[in-house]
């Protein structure tokens, strides 16, 4: 399993846009990336291909979370997906 | 009632907004009903079955979204984009499949799931609980998905359509663009319902309470009159040519071309009615032909205190500078029982209506007239306006005599009075002896003249413009005009004309009504800006005289309701431009 930080950008949070975008580049990719808080327990970790789910989070401007995927060779796709996260898009 | 004939069929129904047009039918899905609760997966369907064939109902109605963000824009774009992605969410699907290897039905464990994701969104507040009407919206459309009947929402059309429905629901106001639909036709509802209200705040025609409209084919033709209450079927040459005569009266009704005239061509100015900067921007805008009331007490209710001479002069002036060139009347403040300002009335009178209120505010509280009227002269001598003054509640000549005094001393040239107390009307001729113009404040001088206080609810039969009594004192007033003149004119051997006598109470706004104000002699109208066309189109249909045979009648009638119906009925413009 391989992960990877990332502090959320966007001013308004993960919400919306930002939510929709990263889920779909999460859906697009080939493997399974889980969404959580850092500090939380991992089975508490959401899909990350599921905009609901990160809405759900409600995780916050400033916030950091941790990507995780079982697959130790996707650490290009993670780091795809922690620049989204990384990028205020309400800017 | 439904008329058939060989392939036409009419139905009648309640006009709720006026307009006529012919288009296609597109019928409103009915409600989607729930699945029943606990509704289990059919002995003949496995659970991987259902759970594929949510999966493709859920693909179905993401593409369906997506394709319609692809035409829609801005905001409505985005929403739709994520709304199109919610269709396919894991969570969502995830959860419902869950529920279906427990044996709940594919539409029972979809609806359920959604409404698990809707309590989870609502329970984080703000903008994820407005999310979750989204969610359920989509779990609605995967349902009618999984169902193979069309989505429960008004129909999506390149063409723009006539919307059929049974009734509509606040909630389709939302999605309902009026770009697209061009008529409302429901089967049940009526004048109060929400399509009636839909219809209105959209301008849409629109007939409520068609029994059998339901039946109507999908895609054919149908020929909507919003005044008539009628639709049918199969419109041919009558129906286009009735479109096609609509047309050309709504274009009336749409704007005013700035010319109040009758059809004989006889002037009659259109002056809008004012409270500040901002409405007689909108007035210059409606072509109104300049200003014939302005409260000035609106510009300050509020205030605790007396406002400034330069706070004065900045409000008079915003109202000035949107008519260069054209009369502004301002209206002296009219404080009183229903808009009281604290440093002018005296708010322990038993008797508002009856007190101390507008130009008798001067005899009580010096100063503040005088004051007032100097602030209106410099803003005027600021403003290219012709700025005409009037005092509101003068009952004598002497009081107009004491007001004309006050505004020379202001170096105001053209004083006035507002004729709203019965005596005014009645001794116009000592009024008009003494100022250069007389307005009629009909609201007040309706509420005087029966006695009836205009805030009292079951007194709104009395409060009516239309009392024949009403319309008698306006007669009074614009006879006691000519009388001056004529009084005046003999005196200086010279041809004088009557001095101005014009409206700026509701009565105005009623093209019924203003055609017989017209007919009386009145010189102006003076409205809310949005009356304008309505008026003005109606008064283009009748010559000076017609309006002077139909004004006469309404006098001699012997109630509200007997001159409003005589006057109606003389008045076939009303009806066919759905007044």
């Amino acid at each position: 399993m391989i992960e990877r930080t990332a502090v959320i950008a966007s001013t308004a949070g993960l919400h919306a846009r930002p939510a929709a975008l990263f889920a779909e580049t999460a859906g697009d990719l080939d493997v399974e990336v889980t969404i959580a808080r850092v500090g939380e327990p991992l089975d508490e970790a959401v899909d990350a291909d599921s905009m609901l789910s990160l809405m759900s989070l409600g995780v916050e401007h400033g916030e950091a979370v941790v990507l995780r995927t079982e697959d130790d060779s996707a650490t290009e796709a993670l780091e795809t997906l922690a620049r989204i996260l990384e990028t205020n898009h309400d800017a | 009632m439904i008329f058939e004939g060989a392939t036409v069929q009419s139905f009648v129904g309640v006009g709720v907004f006026r307009g006529r047009v012919i288009g296609p039918i597109r019928h409103m899905p009915p409600a989607l009903t729930p699945p029943p609760s606990g509704e289990g997966l059919d002995s003949s369907t496995s659970a991987e079955t259902a759970a594929a064939q949510l999966k493709e109902a859920g693909a179905q109605v993401k593409a369906t979204l997506l394709e319609r963000a692809g035409r829609a824009s801005g905001d409505g774009k985005e929403v739709l984009q994520a709304t199109a992605l919610m269709a396919t969410d894991p969570m969502l699907i995830k959860a419902a499949i869950k529920l279906i290897n427990k044996g709940s039905s594919a539409e029972r464990a979809i609806w359920d799931a959604g409404d698990t994701v809707a309590a989870t969104l609502i329970s984080l507040g703000g903008y994820m609980a407005e999310r979750s009407h989204d969610v359920l919206d989509v779990r609605s459309r995967i349902v009618a998905a999984l169902r193979g009947v069309p989505a429960p929402e008004i129909p999506d059309s390149e063409e723009p359509f006539i919307l059929v429905a049974d009734d509509l629901a606040p909630a389709d106001t939302a999605t309902l663009d009026p770009a697209k639909v061009i008529a409302l036709v429901t089967a049940g509802g009526g004048p109060q319902s929400h399509t009636a209200i839909i219809a209105r705040s959209l301008g849409l025609p629109a007939v409520v309470a068609a029994k059998g409209v339901a039946e109507l084919v999908e895609g054919s033709q149908l020929y909507v009159d919003g005044s008539a209450g009628v639709v049918s079927s199969e419109p041919g040459d009558t129906e286009r040519a009735a479109v096609k005569r609509w047309l050309e009266k709504a274009s009336l009704l749409d704007v005013f071309d700035g010319d109040g005239q009758l059809a004989d061509g006889s002037k009659l100015a259109l002056l809008a009615n004012v409270g500040g900067a901002k409405d007689a921007q909108e007035a210059a805008a409606a072509n109104a032909q300049g200003v014939g009331l302005l409260r000035t007490e609106f510009c300050f209710l509020g205030n605790s205190t007396e406002p400034t001479h330069e706070d004065q002069v900045a409000a008079y002036k915003g109202v000035f500078d949107a008519f260069p060139g054209q009369k502004v009347v301002v209206r002296t403040l009219d404080a009183g029982a229903d808009k009281p300002l604290p440093f002018l009335t005296d708010s322990t009178e038993p008797n508002p209506a009856l007190g101390v209120r507008g130009y008798r505010t001067d005899s009580t509280t010096p100063g503040v007239l005088a004051r007032q009227l100097a602030a209106i002269a410099d803003a005027a001598a600021q403003s290219q306006a012709l700025v005409w003054v009037m005092a509101p509640m003068i009952s004598t000549p002497a009081e107009a005599a004491d007001f004309a005094a006050l505004c020379t001393t202001a170096g105001l040239k053209v004083p006035g009075v507002m004729v709203e107390v019965p005596s005014a009307a009645l001794t116009s001729r000592h009024l008009l002896d003494r100022v250069e113009f007389a307005s009629l404040g009909t609201n007040d001088l309706t509420q005087y003249a029966m006695a009836a206080d205009r805030q009292l609810g079951p007194l709104a039969e009395l409060n009516d413009p239309w009392q024949p009594a009403v319309l008698a004192l306006i007669q009074a007033t614009v006879e006691g005009a000519v009388a001056q003149a004529k009084h005046s004119a003999s005196l200086a051997l010279e041809d004088a004309l009557p001095k101005p006598v014009g409206v700026c109470g509701e009565a105005a706004a009623d093209p019924a009504l203003a055609v017989v104000l017209a007919g009386l002699g009145v010189s102006s109208l003076s409205m809310t800006a949005r009356a304008l066309p309505a008026v003005a189109a109606v008064l283009r249909t009748v010559t000076q005289d017609e309006a002077r045979r139909l004004a006469n009648r309404a006098v001699a009638a012997a109630s509200a309701a007997e001159a409003r119906d005589l006057v109606r009925a003389g008045l076939p413009a009303l009806s066919e431009l759905g007044l």
